[in-house]
């Protein structure tokens, strides 16, 4: 377990790293999910080692996520200004962007399947 | 009592406590409107107001919750490389759907937008809407907007995303795993990869791999569609 979390903090330590010579244009965690993807991949890391680790963080994501969710309710004067357009421009574009990638991805995988029995 | 309240520990077991409870209560009922963060934030808000808590106390308190986001980010990577099989003859289609995704993401902001009347800055804070905090708040204000407020948009959006995705998937009858697990992460980031490892482990990996290809798509774009569009 120890282990886990130090592979895990070291991944994102690296990755924070790299984030600031890159000027933050990518957040350090995302490199350092990129990073322990490439790790496992290349068998520099065990993924038992790992694995109770990163399941345990996975699989309560949206928990980690309450602290920003009450903050929103600070912010809620700002976003009161511009309700309107933030209302509409977020939930329109938000299932836009959904449905798009979704409709689109599934349309290739189809259609190569398709091409695949014929 | 006010220190005890307003404590680290306090504050940890309360939200931990409502979070349980918020969970519990969705398992039971299966309705995906009392989803435990729907339930949870304005049941955490009651009880802080109640109980007297300030707002600083509950960041402070809260703060070691908040850190395990980023780690959560992180071990994302391992999920991506225990489905990894499932997705290699994807790699160009998945690259095609974000790509398209992202543009279609910022034209409509915009265009939407500009008509609703939105100045420049409100415009360049709403952009990157949908992709992860770190870069949406790094786009926003190389764009010209409010960092701080795309913050909170973003939030707002992936609780929304990520509340109603599954029903518009299940509406849409997309039954691809990849399909369903991309287009979460691509619209409501963390929060839609939240909801896509509620769906299954195939979906949380794919939609942690759109959180980071979506951000990097956004940010190359944001510059390139304005630009295009300025010339209009």
């Amino acid at each position: 377990m120890l282990g886990g979390i130090f592979i895990i903090m070291a991944f994102y330590l690296l990755g924070e790293c790299c984030a600031w010579l890159i000027n933050g244009f990518v957040p350090g965690s995302v490199l350092g999910m990129m990073f322990l993807f490439l790790a496992l991949s290349m068998r520099w890391v065990k993924p038992e080692r790992v694995r109770p680790v990163a399941r345990f963080l996975c699989d309560n994501m949206a928990f980690f996520f309450l602290p920003a969710g009450v903050g929103i309710i600070t912010s809620m004067d700002v976003l009161s200004r511009y309700w309107d357009i933030v209302l509409v421009v977020g939930t329109v574009t938000t299932l836009l962007v959904l449905i798009v990638v979704a409709v689109l991805q599934q349309w290739q995988e189809d259609r190569r399947a398709h091409g695949r029995t014929n | 009592m006010q220190s005890i309240v307003s404590s680290e520990i306090f504050i940890i077991t309360l939200v931990a406590g409502v979070y349980l409870a918020a969970l519990w209560l969705y398992r039971k009922t299966r309705l995906a409107l009392l989803h435990p963060l729907l339930v949870s934030i304005p049941a955490l808000v009651a009880v802080m107001s109640v109980l007297g808590i300030p707002y600083e106390s509950f960041q402070q308190g809260s703060r070691m919750i908040n850190f395990l986001l980023g780690p959560s980010v992180v071990a994302l990577g391992y999920v991506l490389w225990e489905q990894v099989e499932y997705m290699k003859s994807n790699a160009v289609s998945i690259m095609t759907s974000i790509f398209v995704g992202s543009l279609v993401g910022i034209v409509s902001v915009i265009c939407i937008a500009r008509w609703m009347g939105a100045d420049h800055v409100l415009i360049a804070t709403l952009e990157p809407k949908s992709v992860t905090t770190p870069i949406a708040m790094g786009v926003a204000e190389k764009a010209g907007g409010i960092p701080a407020i795309a913050a909170v948009i973003v939030i707002v959006v992936g609780i929304f995303g990520g509340i109603v995705g599954p029903f518009v998937l299940n509406k849409l009858n997309i039954d691809s795993k990849i399909a369903r697990g991309l287009s979460l992460g691509a619209a409501a980031h963390g929060l839609g990869t939240a909801r896509a490892m509620e769906l299954g482990a195939l979906e949380g990996a794919i939609s942690g791999l759109a959180i980071g290809l979506m951000g990097v798509m956004t940010a190359i774009l944001v510059p390139v569609v304005e630009w295009v569009m300025s010339l209009f």
